[in-house]
């Protein structure tokens, strides 16, 4: 396998399972460990990989918690454009991410709170008062199916018959 | 009524295999995590589901010709000649069966007079014995050994054959054990068949899963192998289509043609919806199909590397999707592991033994399945060695 070819798959197996070992990718890659590290240490320095983080379902860690997406339409600024006030919404703990979209509206935001109240406060109290901040459409998200490549489907399950020839 | 006299006694004294056994065990367990399962964990590529959609839309359900669609058999001697460079008469030479197992049992009634002799290679798929028995035939055991790599060797053959001997089941690359016969061992086996007249049934289910360099190399291809052998082949491994139940076997029009009224009584054709989607499996998926495999081949490394890491010494498994380690250092039975493995961590693997007496002291391990559920899995056998030891 060529660098490239390794380094695209590392990132495959990652985005899949960051707990794999650099013992268990490299034998899956069929490389060694070392190869493995250094291709890695490359990811991260080039800014490639630029975080570990569980999947988590929310619903089962604190069933009061919510999460929200928020469209938020902004007037761009002169020279920085859409630039300075994302970055002042990602600056906020709450917020988990700041995209900024084509279509009917600027600013994609998602936040998570403990409970429907302090979502509201944040909007209301934080990013709606924020300098060229238009207006905010909030969104709560009710139910998850996927997350992250995840299924949470039963329908998943497995079909096959549990043993067979 | 005294079922016992009104059913026949050959089929009352052939019995369900130890994988049913062990199924009917396995379900009153309840979260089993399975490794146990022999068919892939991929969907049909999209593009054959697509081609029986439009099938059906089509109303193409009518039966086809005997031996197949000749549309079907045209890209199967394509193909085969594709994959291994022989050449088979898709008129005379190539019929289409209800999966591989259909053909496996045509060739044995095709061959068998009460009495002759089959020799089989175990550990094996469990329908060969069987079926021989119900084809009229004596099953005869070879059992290949861990010190050959689960191989066939010359003088195995040469001990078992008799006067009686009408053929030689070939199951490689081999469910259970992975073992795959490479050209030079082919060359070797050829041999000693070559001195015979027997048929040599080659069963090549798995052999687009052959890994390592070399490609699959089929019996057939060697030096007056292919007059005498019966190549038995399907879509349910390589691309994925276990519940179309679509196979093809390609033999010498002599043989073909006998087995044909065989398969033309009990069976009349094969499902036309699956037909004309393998059709599109031979000529647009050999990407998926490339796929897979490459998937099949990481985790193949992930598992074998697993249970060396654990203490369970596993051979080097070149094909299927199965790895086979031994479990005689934990001084438990095949069926003693594998129940308490199942008790204890709810991982369901399949005792060696259910493949053949010469599978004890080993065990099964499907890795059609995800590297996640792989790696959960492993981590719970690992559990029970470490327990099995305090």
């Amino acid at each position: 396998m060529k660098g490239n070819d390794i380094m695209k798959k590392i990132v495959d197996l990652l985005r899949e399972n960051a707990r794999l070992t650099n013992e268990q990718l490299a034998v899956i890659l069929e490389t060694t460990e070392e190869e493995v590290a250094k291709e890695i240490k490359q990811l991260e320095e080039n800014g490639t990989i630029i975080g570990y983080s569980a999947i988590i379902n929310e619903e089962q860690l604190d069933k009061n918690a919510v999460t929200a997406f928020i469209e938020v339409k902004v007037s761009p600024q002169v020279e920085c454009g859409y630039d300075d006030i994302a970055k002042a919404i990602a600056q906020y703990d709450e917020v988990d991410t700041v995209q900024l979209m084509s279509g009917s509206f600027d600013l994609s935001v998602t936040l998570r709170g403990n409970n429907l109240r302090e979502v509201a406060l944040f909007v209301n109290e934080r990013l709606a008062t924020l300098d060229g901040v238009l207006s905010t459409t909030t969104h709560f998200i009710l139910q998850r199916y996927k997350e992250k490549g995840v299924n949470f489907a039963a329908d998943e399950a497995d079909e096959r018959s549990l043993v067979s020839p | 009524m005294d079922y016992e006299k009104l059913l026949s006694d050959t089929v009352q004294d052939v019995k369900f295999s130890g994988i049913r056994k062990f199924f009917d065990i396995a379900s009153t367990v309840e979260n089993v995590i399975s490794l146990s399962v022999g068919e892939p964990d991929f969907k049909t590529p999209w593009v054959i589901r697509k081609e029986a959609i439009r099938t059906l839309e089509k109303g193409k359900t009518a039966y086809t010709a005997n031996s197949g669609l000749l549309q079907l058999r045209r890209s199967l001697s394509e193909y085969i000649e594709r994959k291994i460079g022989l050449k088979y008469d898709p008129d005379h030479e190539i019929i289409v069966t209800v999966g591989g197992s259909e053909a496996i049992d045509c060739a044995f009634r095709a061959l068998c007079d009460p009495g002759d002799e089959v020799l089989i290679p175990e550990p094996s798929f469990v329908c060969y014995a069987p079926l021989v028995k119900m084809a009229g035939g004596v099953p005869v055991i070879i059992e290949t050994k861990l010190e050959n790599n689960f191989k066939l060797t010359p003088d195995e053959i040469r001990e078992k054959l008799t006067p009686k001997t009408k053929a030689l089941v070939f199951p490689y690359p081999n469910n259970p054990t992975g073992a795959v016969m490479r050209r030079d061992d082919l060359e070797k086996v050829a041999a000693v068949i070559r001195e015979t007249d027997m048929a040599v049934i080659s069963d090549e289910i798995y052999g687009e899963l052959t890994y390592g360099a070399e490609r699959h190399v089929s019996i057939a291809e060697i030096e007056g192998m292919k007059e005498r052998t019966i190549l038995i082949n399907g879509f349910s491994k390589a691309f994925s289509m276990t519940g179309w139940r679509l196979g093809y076997f390609a033999a010498p029009a002599p043989i073909t043609g006998q087995m044909l009224k065989i398969h033309q009584y009990a069976i009349m054709c094969s499902p036309t919806v699956s037909q004309f989607a393998a059709v599109a499996a031979l000529t647009d998926c050999d990407g998926e199909v490339l796929r897979m495999k490459e998937e099949y081949n990481a985790r193949r490394r992930f598992v074998v590397k697993g249970f060396n890491d654990m203490g369970l010494e596993c051979f080097e498994p070149e094909g299927a999707f199965y790895a086979f380690p031994c479990i005689k250092s934990t001084g438990l039975t095949s069926e003693e592991f594998c129940k308490r493995l199942l008790n204890s961590k709810k991982v369901a693997i399949v005792p060696g033994d259910a493949f053949g007496a010469s599978g004890e002291g080993f065990v099964r391990v499907s890795y059609a399945y995800s590297l996640a559920h792989l790696n959960t899995a492993l981590q719970r056998i690992e559990e029970f060695l470490k327990e099995l030891k305090n």
